[in-house]
């Protein structure tokens, strides 16, 4: 057999063995009733203890959803959801205030043990050699916030962080203790009007991270959150909102795994970041949430609203993200560039294999003068999947000397999978300056050849060339998150590890 | 018994007969040259050696230490100690030659159950190769042979060759593409490599190489045949009349 007929037939059988993260949790939990309704909002807003103007805005948010209709314009196909079949709120029993970690139920912490996510106050410690060249490895501290189904179990590092004047903590907590921070930018960036499902999510987020950096604090180590879906039927909803207020810096985690189902499971998440003057945020995800097996039965519909103001001058927001998980992801992690000098990066690696459909990509909006974004996206596509690279960068008519560079690389394997590039520009003045540039390619048999003449195997040898294809994105990320991204990926292509 | 037996191989592309009947014996020490016009068949042979999809074998076998070689995987093929040195390297953008080489070695090592080696001895043993062979150590650092001249190309299999000490090197046309100088430091380096227990196959269209690599034998392909085999003086002899006489024998 031909060597690509061959790496072919093997992806083709990448489906839920593959998975590591498939197993299931057996605790208690509390769930709202199954369905839709403003009950079912005002239920999340009474679990959280929510004060009067956060149901309000939920409740606004809830009655113009009623108003909207599911967008249509991706390139992706699925059964219509019916909104009225899923439970909009389930958290582990018993729901006490928990006052360390060694409270938290044992399931759930052995689940976050299994999913490799220390959740104990452990500096992480790089076992990683470095390469001819490369950093000297450093012991590095991360902060986790764990989220399980609709609540927050756990966020470490707390006292540190206060210390330095970070907030990171459960957004429901931000909500009751600084409020005046949510209400002042909540919903400033993606606005409870925005699309269908970030209205949705404005209704009934249950939970996510809340990040604050005061002035010209340096976050004195990652943060990181990791969601957790569980129950079965359940949506999850989450929101993130993130401000680095002037000269201020942080980094961000988020990772995400699901138990294997057969029915699809809705992930409507909003993520909202601001930076003042000179701040800095950089954002990085790596993605895997149940994919669906072989036969394109279950898995995770992503449907995510992801957007950076870049508010202050000379600011910056930069997003890096691995997808290779979900049965639909529906993502594109924008960048305002609102102040002036303030730049936009995303850095992309999306990955679909057996069934799956990626539409995923990037919104660039310059409004300030002199603002520059940068867009790196490497889309794979294996067995009978289809990626698109859907981006928009845009410059306003006073964003004079606004610069933009994007490159698009598509790999395919085999020949039952698609990748499409839609890059959409608008110029409104003739200072600006877009240059674009797109590649599609093969692996072809004479690279795995010469591979498999070395001694490497078909499956290392299809990782190692892919691995290759995706280097200017993993060298973005963390080195853990670079370490685990670059297995995942090897996991999600070469069909026969694990 | 002898490291590498051909014996009357037959070999198809796409329904096409390319090798009628081949038939060679390689013993360990021994440099082997097999020169031809193009289209005779030189690299279809060295490919079936290799195991690269998309030949079928239709008759005769392959040897190695005794070993059915075609019942082997290619890569199992590598590890028993098969190499080739391509005609054309490909190259592989974003993966370092200092990353290939190490996952390649230790998947070969990994294959004969001895202990992979880490990176920190790895670094330490390539170093010293590219060193002895006059290979400069930033060729390591660069993708495998992403932007490297057509020199420099050969000049990493011969790197690969030393550092996976195979037992039978097959060299494909590896005078292709090269000037006077980057021929001769290639040459070198292949030199540097015999030794009694290692074989080499020397596939070359023309004489020059033979110069610089002199080999103990000298088989003449012509038409999916090898058609006359001799000593050295057989190349020299190729050199004066031609492929011609051949094309009638064949
Ligand atoms: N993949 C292929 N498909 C069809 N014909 C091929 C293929 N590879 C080789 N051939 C044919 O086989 C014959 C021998 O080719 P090759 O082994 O490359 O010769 P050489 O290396 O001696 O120049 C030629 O006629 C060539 O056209
Ligand atoms: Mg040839």
């Amino acid at each position: 057999m031909p060597a690509v007929q061959e790496t072919v037939e093997r992806v083709r059988r990448i489906d839920v063995d593959q998975y590591r993260y498939g197993f299931e949790t057996q605790i208690e939990s509390d769930k709202a009733p199954k369905g839709l309704s403003e009950d079912t909002v005002r239920f999340i807003s009474a679990k959280k203890n929510e004060p009067a103007w956060m149901l309000e805005w939920r409740l606004e948010a809830y009655r113009r959803w009623l108003t909207m209709t599911e967008p249509t314009w991706a390139r992706v196909d699925y059964p219509k959801i019916d909104y009225q079949d899923i439970y909009y709120y389930a958290a582990p029993k018993p729901k006490k205030t928990l006052s360390s970690i060694d409270e938290i139920d044992p399931e759930i912490l052995k689940t976050y043990e299994k999913l490799g996510i220390p959740l104990r106050e452990v500096a992480i410690l790089e076992g990683v050699e470095p390469p001819p060249g490369g950093p000297p490895s450093a012991n590095r501290k991360i902060a986790v916030d764990a989220v399980f189904d609709s609540v927050s179990v756990a966020t470490t590092f707390q006292k540190e962080l206060k210390a330095a004047g970070v907030i990171f903590m459960p957004i429901s907590e931000a909500i009751r203790e600084h409020p005046e921070l949510v209400q002042k930018y909540l919903g400033t960036v993606v606005p409870t009007s925005d699309n269908y499902f970030a209205t949705l999510n404005s209704a009934v987020f249950s939970d996510g991270s809340f990040v604050y950096v005061p002035p010209g604090v340096r976050c004195p180590m990652e943060l990181s959150t990791y969601f957790r879906i569980n129950e079965r039927n359940t949506g999850q909803f989450e929101r993130t909102l993130i401000i680095a207020d002037k000269g201020s810096y942080v980094s961000y985690l988020e990772g995400c795994t699901a138990p294997q189902r057969d029915e699809n499971q809705l992930h409507a998440a909003v993520v909202e970041l601001v930076t003042l003057d000179d701040a800095e945020i950089k954002y990085s995800t790596v993605q895997n949430w149940y994919p669906g097996n072989s036969e394109g039965k279950g898995g995770i519909y992503n449907f995510v609203t992801k957007r950076g103001d870049c508010r202050g001058k000379n600011s910056k927001i930069s997003w890096t993200q691995v997808e290779t998980g979900s049965a639909i992801t529906w993502k594109y992690p924008s960048c305002i560039l609102r102040g002036d000098n303030s730049s936009g990066e995303f850095y992309s690696i999306a990955i679909s294999n057996g069934f799956q459909q990626v539409d995923s990509g990037t919104k660039m909006i310059h409004l300030g003068k002199n603002t520059s974004s940068r867009i790196i996206s490497k889309g794979i596509a294996a067995g009978k999947s289809q990626n698109t690279y859907r981006g928009l960068v845009s410059a306003h008519r006073k964003a004079t000397g606004a610069r933009n560079y994007t490159a698009c690389d598509s790999l395919l394997i085999g020949d039952k999978c698609g990748a499409h590039t839609v890059p959409y520009v608008e110029a409104k003045n003739s200072s600006a300056t877009f240059e674009h540039e797109a590649t599609t390619s093969k692996i072809s048999e004479d690279v795995l050849f010469y591979c498999i003449q070395r001694g490497l195997s078909q499956e290392e040898a299809v990782g190692l060339v892919v691995n290759g294809f995706v280097k200017d994105v993993l060298q973005q990320l963390p080195m853990e998150f670079a370490v685990e991204a670059q297995k995942l990926i090897s996991i999600s292509l070469e069909g026969s590890v694990g | 018994m002898s490291l590498l037996e051909v014996k009357d191989l037959q070999v198809r592309v796409e329904e096409r007969e390319i090798l009628h009947g081949l038939s060679l014996t390689v013993n360990p020490g021994e440099v082997h040259a097999i020169m031809g016009p193009n289209g005779s068949g030189k690299s279809t042979l060295s490919h079936v050696i290799a195991g690269k999809p998309g030949y079928e074998v239709t008759g005769g076998q392959i040897l190695f230490r005794g070993e059915d070689l075609l019942e082997m995987e290619p890569n199992e093929r590598a590890a028993k100690g098969v190499f080739l040195a391509f005609q054309y390297p490909v190259e592989i953008p974003g993966v370092t030659t200092w990353n290939f080489l190490h996952a390649a070695l230790n998947a070969q090592r990994k294959a004969r159950g001895e202990d992979e080696i880490s990176s920190p001895a790895f670094l330490k043993k390539v170093r010293e190769v590219a060193k002895s062979l006059n290979i400069p150590q930033d060729m390591l650092k660069r993708g495998v042979n992403v932007g490297f001249s057509g020199g420099e190309k050969k000049r990493n299999e011969i790197l690969q060759m030393a550092l996976f000490e195979p037992a039978v090197c097959i060299l494909d046309e590896m005078d292709s593409g090269l000037d006077i100088d980057a021929l001769r430091i290639a040459a070198d380096g292949v030199n540097a490599l015999r030794s009694p227990e290692r074989a080499m196959v020397v596939i070359t269209h023309y004489q020059r190489l033979l110069n610089y690599i002199v080999p103990d034998f000298v088989h003449v392909m012509s038409k999916g045949r090898v058609v006359k085999s001799g000593g050295k003086e057989l190349a020299l002899e190729l050199e004066e009349s031609g492929y011609a006489q051949f094309e009638d024998a064949a």
